[in-house]
């Protein structure tokens, strides 16, 4: 199947009709369903936008960047009069009265949205298993996870449902996914792409970022969705560069760093050889290399478990059954009203985290918990920045594991939790990474390897990234 | 024993900046309920705040009116607790790091004294929607409007310095006159833009050591406010007399019951789990802002009474009356650039404009009489044209017509007389028509001479000028 970049192109040049796209998605979308990827497709509205795209193509109008792409958006992500739902029965039958500044700037880049994909419930997990819709499956191996939360974006990549997707990564809910999937993704700079419209999680650590199946794409897709938001304050003015044209430039003046804490136990052997021999490739292409100490790593889970929880709580109680969404039938009085319809609207995970978040807020606790975690992100912010005065890009394994079978820690939080354990550290450093597959296991199974570096310097992963999936793992590239 | 009380006030004045603090919807009183609203006010999924930089400014503007320190560097925090007109489950104020803190407000005790209050800290937030339990509208259900939903409102907490309730009438009245001032709140008790939550605990006279407070709400007038902290102290110190305890607790000022009633413990329950909002980045204030909102500040009350008693020479009393409000100074010093008795002016605008103002129950800015108009008549008393009492006729024909004072005395005839020869003559006319009271007085009964005053007057329809009908009166009588 052929890249987003390459897609457009075609379009733009009248290689093919959107209209019959469409029609292709759509039967494959259909042909899927078992794999469980959309929450909601917009059939008929796709086909009426194509329609009114290939009409405006034929008038020989210009057209934007994402003229021909096909769309899916992570299901946390809102768009005016469609339903959002987060995955939750408490936001089952919730319409927005607004677009998302992301879902904004695709429409007005003439992209098409087919479709709102799957994830674990208002983002929290990491396998898409805690959906009120029911769990996803990896278009891999059905029997197991597409990771999480966004695994319904990055399954309709790889399984061809769309040529772009959204998702949001608050620790790892991209990356983790692209590594399960064997597709590219990429958690933006914190303050790179507004967040307006995105359902919070936790707002100090959630970031909308791009599903593709190359690098190429998701730069092309970065460039459109990222920028300063008047409407999102912690959106940063950086000028956006022109992605696609940094790609071009050779990445060997950029010095890689290997943190070792990275590589300790509890990874995966085939993993770790697989980004050591990308390592040792490197090498030999000419990079200068270096190993780097990160040891505060340790307390990343920990420290992130309780800044994510703690906003968590708070952004959460906004739903209360009193202006949207479900409300609990038949209750005496408000307090039962809050109390049935909090219990009954939200799924295990979330109110797991909302406790969690309310607990570490507490007074008496807020000292020892939540004041704790901050002073220690503070910490790991400042080991990154030093790391990034030494190297230019940091490469880990995305995941300490391939792709698990499904049920097989949805009773171990803990143990999903660790899941997370290499990609939460760049949400707590605000800094950016991106997933790249490198390699198969023996049976297959899709290895990721993660890219981090500084704020906004998404061009130096697109860079290196773009070499070594050209270069030096070609084969990865096939889709099924 | 003999007890003394400690209160600390805690006033929320709504600002009154054009739009929300966080959204751009209209913050206009009295609108359709729910339609100035929009999805960040409603507290909808996915939504963001964006800080109303005028809000910062009028916090700001506050601050440097009480003399606080102007934070460089502040944050927001959410105040997280469950009701049905607070749609996010929290409301985003400050708690660490506000934006003015430790300052003060000099306020004016009764017997003349100043007294130093001190500011704890002063910080911006949203204000909630409004809960309205109505069985007509709604039977047992409650309906919200959010209309006022991220209004931006100040929160000025003051220092456990107030001794009594006129302590702290004072003081309220002191912040009143400074935001409305300032312009930046319209002081409004009775309909919610200033609203006032109190501190108040007793202890001995004499000693250092703070008793156990309690927490008094819903006071929605000043006069409440004082009822309420005499209710509290009393009801306190008996407490202790009898040997009781005074229990940390949340009071409700009930007005019509006139005593204060503890809210039931589930509703002061409350864990409020601040923490910093991580959808605003921090607030960093530059040094030449603030510079620059200090020069644009007004003259402030205190220092424009103190104005007016040196510059227009008047007693404290009046220089206090007349800067009550910014706008009826404003209206006092243009009447003096035209009129150059300050004093008479003082007793003009303090007595008549006053009175008409109270009857009539509207501002200084809805007086149908000009600060000019005003002056022009005052003048014609000061080149006695008219006298103080005929003044008071034309004043009532202004106020109904609108004319002009020198137009009307014309219209009406009411200019004085001041000619000697035609006075001398209504005099001897009156004297000899009353021979009677002529011998009385000359035999020593001197009260009559009031009744040949009245009947000159009468004979002059009250126009003669007064000081010129005593003169040739007495001369008249001692022939």
């Amino acid at each position: 199947m052929d890249s987003a970049r390459v897609r457009h192109q075609q379009y733009v040049e009248g290689k093919f009709r959107l209209a019959d796209a469409v029609e292709d998605y759509l039967e494959r979308i259909e042909a899927h369903k078992d794999l469980n990827a959309f929450i909601q497709v917009y059939a008929d509205e796709a086909r009426e936008r194509a329609r009114e795209l290939d009409a405006r193509r034929e008038r020989g109008e210009s057209l934007g960047d994402l003229a021909g792409l096909i769309i899916a958006v992570k299901d946390n992500i809102v768009i005016k009069d469609h339903l959002t739902t987060c995955a939750s029965h408490i936001l089952e039958n919730f319409v927005s009265p607004y677009h998302a500044t992301v879902v904004e700037k695709i429409l007005q880049a003439d992209g098409l949205i087919i479709g709102k994909t799957n994830l674990d419930e208002f983002a929290m997990g990491s396998s898409t298993e805690n959906s009120y819709f029911g769990a996803t499956r990896n278009p891999v191996d059905p029997e197991r996870v597409p990771g999480g939360s966004s695994g319904g974006s990055a399954v309709a990549i790889a399984a061809g449902m769309a040529d772009l997707a959204l998702g949001s990564d608050t620790g790892g809910s991209i990356r983790q996914p692209a590594a399960f999937c064997g597709v590219v993704g990429l958690k933006p700079t914190y303050g790179r792409v507004s967040r307006y419209g995105l359902v919070a999680y936790a707002s100090s650590l959630d970031q909308i970022g791009p599903f593709g199946r190359t690098v190429e794409d998701v730069a092309l897709f970065t460039r459109i969705i990222a920028g300063a938001d008047e409407r999102d304050s912690t959106t940063v003015p950086t000028e956006v560069p022109d992605y696609l044209q940094e790609l071009q430039r050779d990445p060997r003046d950029l010095t890689i760093g290997i943190p070792q804490e990275y590589f300790q136990e509890g990874l995966d052997g085939e993993i770790r050889t697989a980004i050591f021999q990308v390592i040792d490739r490197l090498k030999e292409e000419g990079f200068t290399l270096k190993e780097i100490r990160l040891p505060l790593t340790d307390y990343a889970i920990a420290t992130y478990y309780i800044v994510a929880t703690a906003e968590a709580s708070s952004n959460l109680a906004r739903y209360d059954g009193v202006r949207y969404g479900f409300r609990a039938e038949g209750v005496e009085d408000l307090q039962e009203m809050y109390f049935r319809t909090r219990s009954e609207g939200f799924g295990t995970e979330v109110k797991r985290r909302i406790m969690l978040g309310t607990y570490v807020l507490s007074a008496g606790y807020y000292e020892a918990y939540y004041k704790k975690a901050q002073q220690v992100r503070r910490m790991i912010k400042d080991e990154f920045d030093a790391a990034f005065r030494e190297v230019d890009i940091l490469i880990t394994p995305t995941t300490p594991t391939p792709a698990f079978r499904l049920g097989e820690k949805l009773d171990d939080p803990l143990q999903m939790y660790l899941s997370d354990i290499y990609t939460v550290t760049v949400n707590l450093a605000g800094i950016c990474a991106l997933n790249l597959p490198i390699a198969r296991t023996q049976q297959g199974l899709p290895i990721g390897m993660q890219l981090m570096a500084g704020m906004f310097r998404e061009s130096d992963l697109f860079r290196l990234g773009h070499f070594i999936e050209r270069q030096l793992t070609p084969s990865t590239q096939q889709v099924p | 024993m003999k007890y003394e009380a400690v209160i600390g006030l805690e006033v929320h004045a709504q600002l009154l900046t054009d739009s929300k603090i966080f959204c751009g919807c209209s913050t206009t009183f009295g609108a359709e309920p729910n339609s100035q609203t929009c999805p960040v006010c409603l507290g909808m999924p996915g939504v963001l705040p964006v800080l109303n930089e005028r809000a910062v400014e009028f916090a700001i503007k506050m601050g440097l009116a009480t003399h606080c320190k102007i934070a460089p560097f502040s944050r927001f925090a959410r105040k997280n607790y469950f009701y049905p007109d607070l749609p996010k489950g929290y409301q985003i104020s400050q708690y660490e790091l506000p934006l003015c803190s430790d300052g003060y407000v000099d306020i004016e005790l009764e017997d003349g004294t100043r007294k130093r209050i001190g500011i704890i800290r002063i910080h911006l937030e949203e204000d909630a929607g409004k809960s309205i339990h109505d069985p007509v509208l709604a039977g047992e259900d409650t309906l919200v409007d959010l209309n006022r939903c991220g209004v931006p409102l100040i929160e000025i907490v003051s220092a456990p310095d107030l001794r009594s309730p006129q302590e702290a009438y004072a003081y309220l009245v002191r912040l009143k006159q400074l935001v409305t001032y300032l312009g930046i709140c319209d002081g409004n008790m009775e309909e919610g833009s200033l609203r006032c939550d109190a501190n108040v605990s007793v202890r001995p006279v004499g000693s250092t050591e703070f008793g156990v407070k309690t927490e008094v709400k819903n006071m929605n007038s000043f006069r409440n406010v004082e009822r309420a902290l005499t209710f509290e102290i009393n009801r306190q110190i008996q407490l202790l007399e009898s040997g009781g305890e005074v229990v940390q607790e949340t009071l409700l000022w009930d007005a019509h019951a006139g005593e204060a009633r503890p809210m039931r413990s589930k509703e002061e329950a409350h864990d409020y789990r601040y923490f910093p909002e991580p959808d605003l980045v921090p607030m960093v204030i530059e040094e030449s802002w603030v510079q620059k909102i200090r020069e644009s500040l007004p003259e402030l009350p205190l220092a424009r009474k103190e104005r007016f008693m040196e510059q227009y020479k008047l007693p404290a009393y009046d220089a206090g009356i007349l800067t009550m409000t910014r706008e009826l100074a404003d209206y006092y010093e243009a009447v003096v650039t035209e009129c150059r008795d300050y004093k008479l002016a003082s007793n003009w605008v303090m007595g008549e404009v006053l009175r008409v103002l109270n009857e009539r129950k509207i501002e200084i800015t809805e007086f149908p009489i000009s600060a000019q108009q005003l002056a022009r008549l005052l003048n014609l008393i000061l080149d006695e044209t008219i006298s103080s009492k005929i003044a008071k006729t034309v004043y009532e024909e202004m106020l109904n017509t609108g004319e002009d004072p020198a137009k009307i005395v014309e219209k009406k005839g009411l200019a004085q007389v001041t000619d000697r020869a035609t006075i001398e003559a209504i005099v001897v006319k009156v004297l000899e028509e009353n021979p009677k009271q002529v011998e009385q007085y000359r035999s020593g009964k001197e009260k009559v001479f009031g009744y040949f005053v009245g009947q000159v007057m009468r004979a002059t329809r009250g126009k003669a000028n007064p000081g010129l009908v005593n003169e040739i009166l007495k001369e008249k009588l001692r022939e």
